[in-house]
């Protein structure tokens, strides 16, 4: 077992002994971590990919994190059948004792008053809320039969992230740009970006856990200079940041030459990547250089952030090799009047995500980019209903069953797997728990998900803690 | 949620391949692990033969020059002075050395220099906040709450707490008992019981809905842990969910072990801080002026008489507007009798206590919604309505009266109020009465959140107090009929809280009136209508005075001194409060819980130690305190080598044992287990002084070692764990702050208080879920320590965060240590580094240097505390020349660059901003950065 501070100095060593060989090295220099700290990674005895354990189907993950919990049966979760017992209290042999917070045991259920349809050749059912979604239907594999393990946003969205409800897990982006590296030459391998309202789960939904901090997600900004710390100081140009970058790493490299530790030599090469980066970032967020259709099929004002917005970056950032890109939109607890709440989270998401899919596949890269759709947990098929809180006509909290969806990177288009009973409460089909959704995730970049592993604290983690199996029946 | 049956099959699935591997092994050993190093006593090793014991210092360098001879090499030579003097500083205060005291120290010439500067910093205040930073990893401190609604928390004396017991030396082993069980000890100290927030750095969900009993659990699993890693350094949370695959360690085991936890209350505790107190009592002591002059100051009704003095014609215009007052008053007051409460009970396992005044306080768990189900003895008559008081008490959130925490701390929102009549004997139950009532009112209610939703039915609705917390709110309850009360019968009162965030009655008493009157709400203290209602015939001279008296003080005639009294009485600070442990009255019962799960209980179990350790002394009670002290026993072979070990790293960077976190038989072996144990037995027989083990480390000639790797080095020893050599490595996150506050005077030194928040580049939407504004603290809190910067859990300082500062949500007790473009970023553009600079460039301007070279030489001395060589001073020098150039060509802004807005002269303007890059060049060197 080797750690930060065994290998962090010793390049020598990893390059005369090592024997994963200079690609992995390459492969694993992502920003925020330097070299010798990636091939720590590699080295750590009971981790680290040598090579990968089976063929990749992708190569990196959009994961569009509809944070709140959208509800499934006015989107995804058609139930003709709920219209008959609209009104009626909820079966007492449904909720089995199961004690919900804002919702009385004897609470009504309730049939979602919007219109399903049937779209694509493979005949996927959205509501009507959907429309955009509807035209790319064959592209996409719905999983109704989604099943979670916490009950509150905040545990719950840790869960969806890192596999376990305890904290300090690292987030699945920090999984794979451990397993994968990074092939961005001057970007972060992990980003995260957020839209609407401020994430529950907090950054613990993009942290490191216990791997080393460099494979941490790395926010970007919706507006103005993307990532923290880029602008210059005021009153600094680029020629006094170029001449002070330069003395910096003069009299670094002087000092290195007088003590010998290579940690200097890494500060040097961070330095040089910082300065790059310095001038990588507004060239990335300039979408002025995208063509109008584009900007059409997004439906944005470019000016403007928003998540369509943070769509189009994240196709130009997975364009420039960055491995794992995040996108939170909290928008989707309606505890009241989920309908409208929804018709509201879904115009400004339905168009960007699917045009997400479209421009990808325009340009090649759905091929091997997985998308993925999903909330923390899902909504209930009973009504809240809270005159104290103000609240009516809401769903509340729904971590039994609920919907997320797949495209792109080795996923097989126009299915939809899974069912759930008559009321939309329980999984009566194919029931896929969120260590499956992992597992199958890291199958499709080529990983075992059971070896993909790091110690810490005496044993083995992995992002599927003792659960996960792969779900066949997803892939091409 | 429970997991599904596909859930768990794959679980046993995959831990049986987990297992196989540790399993195979264990059916080859016939007792794992129990001859393992780490849990043998260690005993005071003989002292090794060394090559050359001229080098030693004290018994830790034959110890380490042992195996460095052993490889068949050499230890490195001392360090230069300046380099040992910055090293030092920075190990013992976690600051650098200003540069008139590394002159002093240069200049010192006594052989005993390195050993006086040792017990200067030893002794210096700041000691305790460097090695706090070590402790508040371990104990996860933060300033908020974690989850959704991270809120922030007042924890703050806690940490002042900590470092005064390390500035004071208080012995490791009290340490630790006070921190695990302060409040147990006899007559424990307001400090012991501040000790306890140990336990209480936990996170803490807030989301509406949540499930109290779970996330109470939860932390005591996270206390299980962080008790476990940070002073045994095992991993006792393996054994969580099934038998511990490597150490000697059970399930059932890791659950008795739990249920010393299990015990707590999780209060609030005020802390009467100086500053806060004098504040109050100047205060009062003014109120207390005031209200004397009442008597003296209240108006004539007309001038006096000539036969009066101004004085007995003043008494006797109070008299005559008191007897007006109070013929008034007792027009509508009615005697109330308060009742007994005899049974109590709360549906959430919420603690209920009768106080002497017969109200019942809520203690102990806070569940999300409750229902208390009261009985009364009630006095037999007419029944005419119902007072209900809800009282503040300390113990309470913002002191109550209820326990709400979001939404309104200390408020409560009651859904509905029922009353019933009921016999005294069960075999009667049927014939319970039901109360109705008619036009109840409140002291205080929410628009749309009236009185009357308490009893409308409806347990979706109710009475909210919202925005009237932190004092006594009232609800009167007139019966809607006439009730005549028989013997032996009781009053049976349903108090369902029905709304979310906790907002359940934290105190309350009730009162029942038989006065056929039309009933209104009190207008006055209880006691006070008591005296009303008695009729003024029946007052003794003593409570006349107390009602004239108390008349005073809500006299219309003295309406402007009153209302200043009362301002003066809002202005009174509240007392800072922190989060504390106690133990319940009622214990909790543990269970085993199968695979570890929460919901899945298996039998009861008693509280113990695991086997694998010393036992319990005998005839000891089973409590929390005689845990603690078996943690801190000399009897333990752990404590002493983990804290040894936690205490090295800080040093050296690297562990004796490289994996602090595990000491089982998963863990790395100790590299020097003889230093080890030397330093853990001298440890634990010496008094457990953290500052004479520091002390020793330091002054050894391991210590002192130049941190130069020659090529050499790098091929034999690349990470140096044969330490020969010194310690050259990054300083912590915090550290780089400090030194760039030092180097630039801006440095405010007052320790302890609350947290403070620095400048942080706009975190927009990624700031976590209902963030408190990030309001910038001004003046001298500004540049405070890094150490008393806000942890905001869910949204960490990226300045920190970006340099491997843990966001605090779990213990750690190795911080890792990465190397990034990130980080040079936030070092080049961080706010508070560019003030720093700004501030240098000052410092060097007015330092009286001559020559351009003599003030490279100063600015380089700030902010690495050594003299800069010829190459060093020619490179910067060009810099610093290039920058003017480029600002007397005009293409650089000296104004913005310097951050200066007033007009300076235009030389020193052009030089400050030249200096100003300049520093903020030298504050970005690797070597500022690394303590060498």
């Amino acid at each position: 077992m080797h750690d930060s501070t065994e290998l962090g100095i010793h390049r020598r060593y990893f390059f005369r002994d090592c024997q994963f060989g200079i690609a992995r090295l390459a492969l694993a220099s992502l920003l925020g971590i330097n070299t010798p700290r990636a091939t720590e990674a590699a080295l750590e005895r009971s981790s680290g990919l040598p090579s990968l354990h089976f063929a990749p189907r992708a190569k990196r993950v959009i994961f569009l994190f509809m944070a709140g919990g959208p509800s499934q049966l006015d989107l995804f979760d058609d139930k003709p059948s709920l219209h008959k017992y609209d009104g009626k209290p909820v079966p007492t042999t449904i909720l089995n004792g199961q004690d919900l917070p804002f919702i009385e045991s004897d609470a009504a259920l309730m049939a979602s008053p919007l219109k399903f349809n049937s779209h694509g050749e493979c005949g996927t059912r959205l509501s009507e809320l959907l429309p955009h979604l509807g035209t790319i239907v064959d592209d996409i594999a719905v999983v109704r039969s989604m099943q979670t393990d916490a009950f509150n946003h905040a545990p719950a969205q840790i869960f969806l992230s890192t596999g376990h409800l305890q904290l300090g897990r690292p987030s699945m982006g920090a999984w794979i740009t451990y397993g994968l590296g990074s092939e961005a030459a001057s970007l972060p391998a992990f980003v995260v970006m957020n839209s609407a309202g401020s994430l529950s789960g907090g950054a613990a939904c993009f942290g490191h856990g216990f791997l080393p901090s460099g494979y941490q997600g790395v926010p970007f900004h919706s507006r103005g200079t993307p990532i923290l710390y880029t602008n210059n100081p005021p009153g600094y140009d680029r020629q006094l940041q170029r001449d002070s970058l330069e003395l910096i790493n003069r009299l670094n490299h002087d000092r290195f030459k007088t003590v010998g530790d290579p940690e200097i030599a890494t500060r040097i090469k961070a330095y040089e990547m910082a300065f790059r980066l310095q001038a990588s970032a507004p060239e990335l967020v300039n979408i002025t250089s995208e063509s109008q259709d584009t900007l059409d099929m997004y439906g944005i004002d470019p000016a403007q952030p928003s998540f369509g917005r943070n769509c189009l970056l994240a196709r130009r950032l997975v364009e420039r090799g960055v491995r794992f890109v995040c996108l939170f939109h909290q928008g989707w607890d309606h505890h009241s009047n989920v309908v409208d709440g929804h018709r509201k989270a879904c115009a400004v998401t339905d168009q960007p995500a699917t045009a997400l899919i479209q421009d990808l596949k325009q340009r090649g890269l759905l091929e091997d980019t997985l998308v993925l759709w999903s909330g923390e947990f899902g909504r209930t098929p009973m009504a809240e209903r809270n005159p104290a809180l103000g609240r009516d006509r809401g769903r509340d909290h729904h971590p039994n069953a609920f919907t997320s969806w797949l495209a792109g990177g080795g996923i097989r288009g126009g299915q939809t797997i899974g069912n759930t009973d008559d009321l939309g409460y329980h999984v009566a089909e194919e029931p896929v728990h969120v260590h499956d959704l992992q597992a199958t995730l890291l199958h499709l970049l080529g990983i075992d998900h059971t070896r993909l592993t790091f110690r810490h604290q005496g044993r083995p983690f992995r992002l599927t803690d003792v659960g996960g199996t792969v779900i066949t029946k997803l892939l091409a | 949620m429970k997991k599904t049956a596909s859930t768990r099959s794959r679980w046993w699935l995959a831990g049986l391949i987990q297992c196989w591997a540790p399993l195979a092994a264990l059916f080859t050993s016939p007792c794992p692990g129990a001859d393992h190093w780490a849990f043998r006593l260690p005993h005071s090793p003989a002292i090794p033969r060394v090559s050359d014991s001229a080098w030693t210092q004290n018994p830790v360098d034959r110890f380490v020059l042992a195996q460095i001879d052993a490889r068949g090499h050499q230890p490195s030579t001392q360090a230069d002075r300046s380099t040992l003097i910055r090293r030092l500083s920075l190990d013992l205060t976690g600051l650098p050395p200003t540069v008139d005291e590394v002159n002093l120290r240069l200049h010192a010439t006594s052989p005993d220099a390195h050993e006086r500067h040792v017990d200067q910093l030893l002794a210096s205040p700041h000691f305790g906040e460097r090695w706090a930073l070590w402790w508040l990893d371990a104990v996860r401190y933060a300033d908020s709450n974690g989850y959704e609604v991270d809120r922030p928390r007042s924890t703050w004396p806690y940490r002042d707490w900590l470092i005064s017991a390390l500035n004071n030396g208080l012995p490791f082993n009290q340490f630790a008992i006070e921190q695990i069980a302060g409040d147990l000890l006899p007559n424990p100290t307001l400090a012991q019981r501040i000790a306890t927030g140990f336990h209480r750095h936990t996170y803490l969900n807030e989301e509406g809905g949540h499930d109290w009993e779970q996330f109470r659990w939860e932390a005591i699993v996270d206390r299980v842990h962080t008790t476990a890693t940070v002073f045994l350094g095992m991993t006792f949370s393996c054994a969580q969910c099934h038998d511990h695959k490597y150490d000697p360690l059970t399930q059932e085991e890791y659950w008795r072990f739990f249920a010393f936890f299990n015990n707590v209350d999780e209060p609030f505790l005020d802390v009467p801080t100086h500053a806060i107190t004098r504040r109050r009592k100047d205060l009062l002591s003014q109120i207390a002026t005031l209200e004397k002059t009442r008597a003296k100051v209240f108006p004539l009704r007309s001038p006096p008489p000539e036969d009066r003095s101004e004085n007995t014609w003043r008494q006797q215009s109070i008299d005559l507007a008191f007897e007006k007052w109070h013929q008034q008053e007792s027009v509508h007051a009615v005697k109330w009798q308060t009742l007994v409460p005899i049974h109590y009970t709360s549906q959430m396992n919420a603690t209920l206590s009768p106080l002497e005044d017969n109200s019942l306080l809520v203690t102990g768990d806070r569940p999300e919604i409750d229902t208390y189900h009261v009985i009364y003895r009630i006095p037999a008559g007419p029944l005419h309505g119902l007072l209900l008081e809800t009282l503040p008490h300390p113990a309470l959130p913002k002191h109550g009266p209820g326990r709400g925490s979001v939404l309104g701390d200390g408020a409560f929102a009651l859904s509905e109020f029922k009353a019933y009549l009921i016999p005294q004997t069960v075999a009667q139950a049927q014939k319970s009465v039901s109360l109705s009532f008619l036009r109840p009112s409140a002291t205080y209610q929410q628009k749309n959140r009236t009185i009357e939703l308490s009893i409308d039915g409806d347990k979706l609705t109710s009475w909210h107090i919202q925005g009237g917390e932190g004092r006594a709110q009232w609800a009167l309850f007139p019966t809607a009929e006439a009730v005549r009360v028989n013997k032996s019968t009781r009053l049976s009162i349903t108090y369902l809280m029905n709304f979310v965030h906790q907002q359940t009655l934290g105190r309350f008493r009730l009162s029942v009136t038989q006065d056929p009157k039309p009933l209104h709400l009190p207008t006055h203290p209880r006691a006070i209508v008591s005296l009303l209602a008695t009729g003024s015939q029946n007052w003794s001279p003593q409570q006349r005075f107390q009602l004239r008296n108390y008349f005073l003080s809500v006299a219309p005639e003295l309406a402007q001194l009153n209302t200043k009294i009362q301002e003066l009485r809002s202005a009174l600070p509240d007392l800072a409060t922190t989060l504390v442990v106690t133990e319940r009255a009622n214990p909790r019962t543990t269970f085993l819980h199968t695979r570890g799960e929460f919901h899945r209980r298996e039998s009861p179990l008693t509280p113990d130690v695991p086997d694998m350790l010393h036992a319990l002394p005998q005839h000891t009670s089973r409590t929390r305190l005689d845990m603690a002290k078996w943690i801190a026993s000399r009897q333990n072979p752990l404590t002493g080598r983990v804290i040894m070990n936690q205490i090295w790293q800080e040093i050296f960077g690297r562990g004796l044992v490289r994996t602090p976190e595990d000491f089982g038989v998963e863990g790395v072996p100790p590299t020097h287990p003889k230093l080890l144990d030397w330093l853990a037995f001298e440890f634990t027989h010496r008094n457990w002084d953290l500052k004479s083990m520091l002390q020793r480390i330091v002054q050894s000639a391991a210590y002192r070692q130049s941190s130069r790797i020659s090529a050499e080095a790098v091929d034999w020893d690349p990470t140096n764990k044969w330490i020969a050599r010194g310690p050259r490595f990054r300083v912590h996150a915090e550290t780089i702050r400090d030194i760039a506050l030092m180097a630039s005077g801006l440095l405010t030194r007052r320790i302890g208080g609350p947290s403070f928040f620095p400048p942080r580049p706009d975190l927009g939407k990624m700031i976590a879920y209902s963030s408190s504004a990030w309001k910038v603290s001004q003046g001298g809190e500004r540049y405070r320590r890094g150490l008393y910067i806000h942890r905001k859990r869910t949204a960490p300082h990226p300045g920190l965060a970006s340099f491997d500062a843990p966001p605090r949500n779990t213990c750690k007790v190795r911080r890792r240590r990465s190397n990034t473009p990130l980080q040079a970023l936030a070092l080049l553009n961080d706010q508070t580094m560019i003030e720093a600079a700004q501030a240098i460039a000052h410092l060097i301007i007015n330092n009286g240097s001559e020559t351009e070279a003599e003030r490279v030489r100063y600015a380089f001395r700030l902010c690495l505390s050594r003299q800069p060589d010829l190459r060093e001073v020619k490179s910067i020098l060009e810099y610093y020349h290039r920058q003017l150039q480029r600002i007397s060509a005009g293409t650089l802004d000296p104004a913005t660059v310097a951050g200066i807005r007033k007009t300076t002269p235009e030389n020193s303007l052009d030089a400050l901003a030249a200096w100003t890059a300049t520093a903020r060049v030298l504050l970005n060197l690797d070597e500022t950065v690394t303590k060498e």
